[in-house]
């Protein structure tokens, strides 16, 4: 995994401090071109790693990348899935069992399930959750990607629900199917390392907040300090400058501070930002691009 | 530990589920919904006790609490099944469908000395709760004008089959959309005597309101726009602004910031100063035990269970969102859909007449909130 992650917030009309930038950035980025031309100065400067979402514009930029081989043959996708606001919105649109049935391309399953009662429920879930996952990788198709991850409503759903079976059809799938390794999003450290060490998945690759003021680390920052030294796990920083609210040097000195944290995912819409972060990662890491 | 049982398990159900099971002073004894097969599976995977019927539940897994999660017409009778067996009572919002069936809960739940809480999570936003604070230290002089404005992306097609979809069951942009700017202005400034203008219009809904717009006439003079559209696709997701203009300065905030401005004859309140004041939600954020969709969820359910376990030592809890508080936001609900059907204003307060004589939610608000 690359020392720096290019994040997809940005483009997506997402900012955890300001609504109006956040309007603004969506105004921007509407045009699929934009999000590239920032991709691409980020490539320039050597981030060659997307962690995105699996919003139905990244599948243009999978397109992109798949026509041009010479320029983006390095290049990593590392999906995030699912792409939570399309589930919601089904649901709130068609109750809990029409979305299920809605993004099931195989109906009869559920049908069968909805009328077999409980003996086809374990066998079921298992189906639909694989079935899923593939219908949301099927826009990478032919690219790399080496970690796919389950985003963080969802993963901290299952873990406050304890739904420990899922961590393990979800880890399993993406090894068997995909030769990738399964990765995690969370805002619950904790609660999800104990959650992934129950279902027997070691050294995860997990990403959670982590930053210098403990913005968003629920049980706090010097819990989330131990964490880091104590456990046995490939640690992926998000939110490190909380969205503007810790200057970038603050930030990643912060950062390289903390060894055990492998990665950084940061997002940025101009060349100038990406530049500057990545000039500030190579003082401060020897090879900043490749950990 | 306080015990309590999750009754629906639609999309905040689940939510609610997990965030309670994941707290530390709670055990989740039992889960209730009417759909076989997503009780069979969270029944099968998560080992939760689940039930078909919500007094069964009740009666057999005796929680302390019960966390009500189901379509809004079916609260009252579920809410009053509690009341009755003397079990604490989280219920999301709106509380009822008819103003009398809410003042007639906050009477039971009083009688039966049980928490209650409603699922106003906004109050429990940290924007939010600094315009409150703001508005408390008198920094903006006399109220003149507010506009509370939600906007998002739920009904986007002709078509929908859910409860959301009829209004009868609760659904509708009024009750599950309009009731939260209206419970922030409940909150800062309390009850309005009259309401003007209302237009409930509808953009796709055949059965329901898709959007909300009144002018609400508050007792001491101020007045209050309410602007609401629940078709507005431009919107990633619920986006609620709230504008408040007093004599002494403006404070605009969302669930993100606080924009606060002071003029020159203002005395600012500590972190603040005369002109442009800007407080993010990273400064104004307390850290939770799990986070799942935003800290105002758990901060809520937390505040719930802090409150039982302080009466269960005698010791009181500022509600801030109980059913008294509630009550409030349904009996405007009730102003605004008679006069969008032009029924003369007197005839649409039946609740106000027949409110107990202790009206502890009006204490409560003005002297500790």
């Amino acid at each position: 995994m690359d020392r720096l992650l290019f994040g997809d917030n940005q483009f997506f009309g997402i900012n955890h401090m300001s609504e109006e930038k956040a309007r603004a950035q969506a105004v921007r980025f509407q045009d699929t071109s934009a999000v590239i031309d920032v991709l691409d100065s980020a490539l320039d400067n050597g981030i060659r790693s997307f962690m995105c979402t699996t919003h139905d514009r990244i599948a243009e930029v999978a397109d992109h990348m798949r026509a041009d081989p010479a320029r983006y043959g390095d290049y990593q996708f590392l999906p995030c899935m699912p792409y939570a606001h399309k589930y919601a919105n089904a649901v709130t649109e068609d109750g809990m069992l029409g979305a299920i049935k809605r993004f099931t391309p195989e109906q009869g399953m559920l049908s069968a399930a909805l009328a077999g009662g409980k003996s086809l429920a374990t066998k079921d879930i298992e189906g639909m959750v694989t079935l899923l996952i593939d219908a949301e990788m099927k826009m990478f198709q032919g690219l790399k990607t080496p970690v796919v991850f389950l985003q963080n409503v969802v993963v901290d759903l299952l873990v406050g629900l304890r739904f420990d079976d899922a961590f393990r059809i979800f880890a399993q799938h993406i090894r068997d199917r995909y030769d990738a390794e399964p990765a995690f999003i969370t805002m619950n450290l904790e609660a999800t390392l104990d959650t992934l060490e129950r279902v027997g998945i070691e050294n995860p690759i997990v990403c959670a907040n982590m930053n210098k003021i403990g913005f968003r680390m629920s049980g706090g920052i010097e819990r989330y300090e131990q964490l880091l030294e104590e456990r046995d796990f490939q640690a992926i920083a998000m939110s490190v400058f909380a969205s503007g609210a810790i200057p970038a040097r603050e930030a990643l000195e912060w950062v390289r501070d903390h060894p055990s944290i492998r990665s950084v995912v940061f997002g940025a819409s101009s060349a100038a930002n990406i530049r500057s972060t990545a000039a500030l990662a190579s003082e401060l890491w020897p090879d900043p691009v490749a950990a | 530990m306080i015990s309590i049982a999750v009754a629906g398990i639609g999309k905040m159900g689940l939510s609610h589920l997990a965030m309670v099971r994941a707290h530390p002073d709670v055990d989740v004894v039992g889960v209730c919904d009417s759909a076989g097969y997503l009780r069979d599976v969270l029944g099968k995977y998560t080992g939760l006790p689940t039930f078909a019927d919500y007094t069964t539940m009740l009666d057999t897994a005796k929680p302390d609490a019960v966390l009500i999660a189901t379509p809004t017409g079916a609260h009252v009778d579920m809410v009053r099944a509690a009341l009755d067996r003397g079990i604490h009572v989280f219920c999301e919002k709106p509380l009822s469908l008819s103003a009398a069936d809410s003042l007639d809960l906050v009477a039971r739940a009083e009688a039966a000395g049980v928490v209650t809480a409603v699922g106003y999570h906004n109050r429990f936003v940290g924007a939010f709760r600094e315009v409150k604070r703001v508005l408390d230290s008198g920094a903006i002089g006399d109220i003149n004008h507010a506009l509370a404005e939600s906007y998002g992306p739920v009904v986007l097609r002709p078509k929908g089959a859910t409860w959301r979809s009829r209004r009868t069951a609760g659904g509708g942009c009024l009750y599950d959309y309009a009731a939260h700017p209206l419970d922030l202005l409940a909150w800062y400034l309390g009850e309005p005597a009259k309401v003007s203008g209302t237009a409930l219009g509808s953009i796709f809904s055949a059965e329901t309101d898709d959007e909300v717009y009144s002018l609400l006439h508050y007792p001491a003079g101020p007045t209050a726009h309410l602007s609401v559209n629940w078709s507005d696709e431009s919107q990633r997701k619920m986006t609620t602004r709230i504008t408040l203009w007093g004599s002494k300065g403006k404070i605009v905030a969302d669930r993100q910031e606080i924009q606060v401005y002071l003029r020159d004859t203002a005395t600012p309140p500590e972190g603040y100063h005369h002109g442009w004041n800007v407080h993010y939600t990273t400064e104004l954020t307390d850290p939770v035990w799990f986070y799942l969709r935003g800290e105002e969820y758990s901060a809520q359910l937390d505040h719930f269970v802090r409150q039982i376990q302080a009466s269960g030592a005698g010791e009181a809890v500022d509600p801030l969102n109980d059913f008294a508080s509630a009550l409030v936001t349904d009996e405007v609900i009730e102003k605004l859909l008679a006069d969008a059907a032009g029924i003369p204003a007197t005839a649409a307060e039946p609740a106000a007449a027949h409110r107990p004589a202790r009206r502890p939610f009006w204490s409560r608000r003005h002297a500790t909130v």
